[in-house]
């Protein structure tokens, strides 16, 4: 193909292929948005029909680890529209530190969340043959404070009461869990990836006013991704706290 | 090259209201507002989101296509919830209605 510099021979300017290569990844993210969107589906009718099931689930969740998770995020999304900035205003050290910051704030959301799974599997909240969502409170361990394992006895002796196949039902919620925040770990495994490129582009001074694409269309990626976590947090950690 | 440079001010205001809309996210969620705290969880999330798309994606100051394709992103997926939850609202037999799925009471409980 013929190329010069950064510019393909297909384009008139360098500004026309950022403008064609963001049109492309805007195009591929309302692919990402149908994907995801079907995911949301499913867990919108399963909540609705089971209603008492999905609190007992997200009630079992961390809000400390998943808010947290969510500043973590949004701040990363902070730092990779500022290397956009770094990137076009021509500061190229800054570019580097930016994507750097953005990869480390990425890689604290992974370990929070291999954390949070870790529990999951303690309290036998995985579905499968061994789930039994009174797990934790049939057996608190010495850091769990005694009033909230007698709480979450009760709440969930009083949802079993409304809902007497609420351990089958409950590892729907599961499901849709872990195969949500899943698939949205698994994008921002692959968002870090591509930021190592980014950053190792970054090392050479590749990204300049006149050339910043890279730069801008991951940055469009990885705003996305900080998207379906916005809406993941309230719908999954957030169902019936307020008893 | 005339294309447009968001400064750092307007990120990091757009960042503070993202935090902001985080934590009243929350604190709406301890609240009782019975059928109404999903609506206010939505409403929160999809401020939160246009935010992102509008500043930080630059979708404000792209050109008129690429407006016009995240638009349709929109529709399509409103098109996918609209038709699919009204399937599932105007049916006799609702989910809940059903015994749980086949595969969950091999679990022994």
């Amino acid at each position: 193909m013929h190329r010069t510099g950064e510019l393909y021979g297909h384009f008139e300017t360098l500004e026309q292929q950022k403008e064609s290569a963001a049109l492309g990844m805007w195009i591929f993210l309302v692919t990402e948005v149908l994907f995801f969107g079907g995911l949301f589906l499913t867990y919108t009718i399963n909540r609705h029909a089971f209603n008492t099931a999905f609190g007992a689930g997200s009630n079992t969740l961390d809000i400390v680890l998943g808010g947290g998770n969510t500043v973590v995020l949004i701040l990363s999304s902070l730092t990779m529209a500022m290397a956009v900035w770094s990137a076009q205003v021509g500061k190229k050290q800054l570019v580097s530190i930016f994507l750097i910051s953005t990869l480390a704030l990425g890689t604290v959301f992974l370990g929070v969340k291999v954390i949070e799974y870790k529990q999951k599997f303690d309290h036998h909240l995985i579905p499968g043959s061994a789930f039994d969502i009174r797990y934790r409170s049939k057996h608190p361990t010495a850091a769990d404070k005694p009033e909230e394992i007698a709480t979450e006895k009760e709440e969930l002796e009083k949802a079993f009461a409304k809902d007497p196949d609420l351990n089958a039902h409950a590892q729907l919620y599961f499901s849709l869990y872990f195969g949500m925040t899943g698939l949205h770990a698994l994008h921002m495994i692959i968002g870090a990836g591509l930021l190592v490129w980014l950053i190792k582009g970054s090392f050479a001074g590749r990204y300049t006013p006149q050339y910043n694409t890279p730069v801008e269309i991951v940055g469009l990626y990885w705003h996305f991704v900080d998207i379906v976590w916005i809406y993941l947090f309230p719908l999954l950690y957030l169902i019936d706290r307020h008893r | 090259m005339s294309e447009h440079i968001v400064s750092p001010k307007i990120y990091l205001v757009i960042f503070l209201t993202l935090m902001a809309g985080t934590a009243i996210t929350v604190w709406a969620a301890f609240q009782n507002f019975g059928k109404f705290n999903i609506v206010i969880a939505l409403a929160i999330a999809t401020f939160k989101a246009t935010l992102v798309v509008l500043y930080f994606m630059h979708a404000r100051y792209s050109p008129k296509r690429t407006q016009l394709v995240i638009v349709c992103s929109v529709f399509w997926l409103a098109i996918m919830l609209a038709l699919t939850l009204s399937d599932y609202q105007t049916r006799e037999h609702t989910v809940s209605h059903l015994a749980p799925p086949a595969i969950f009471n091999l679990v022994r409980t």
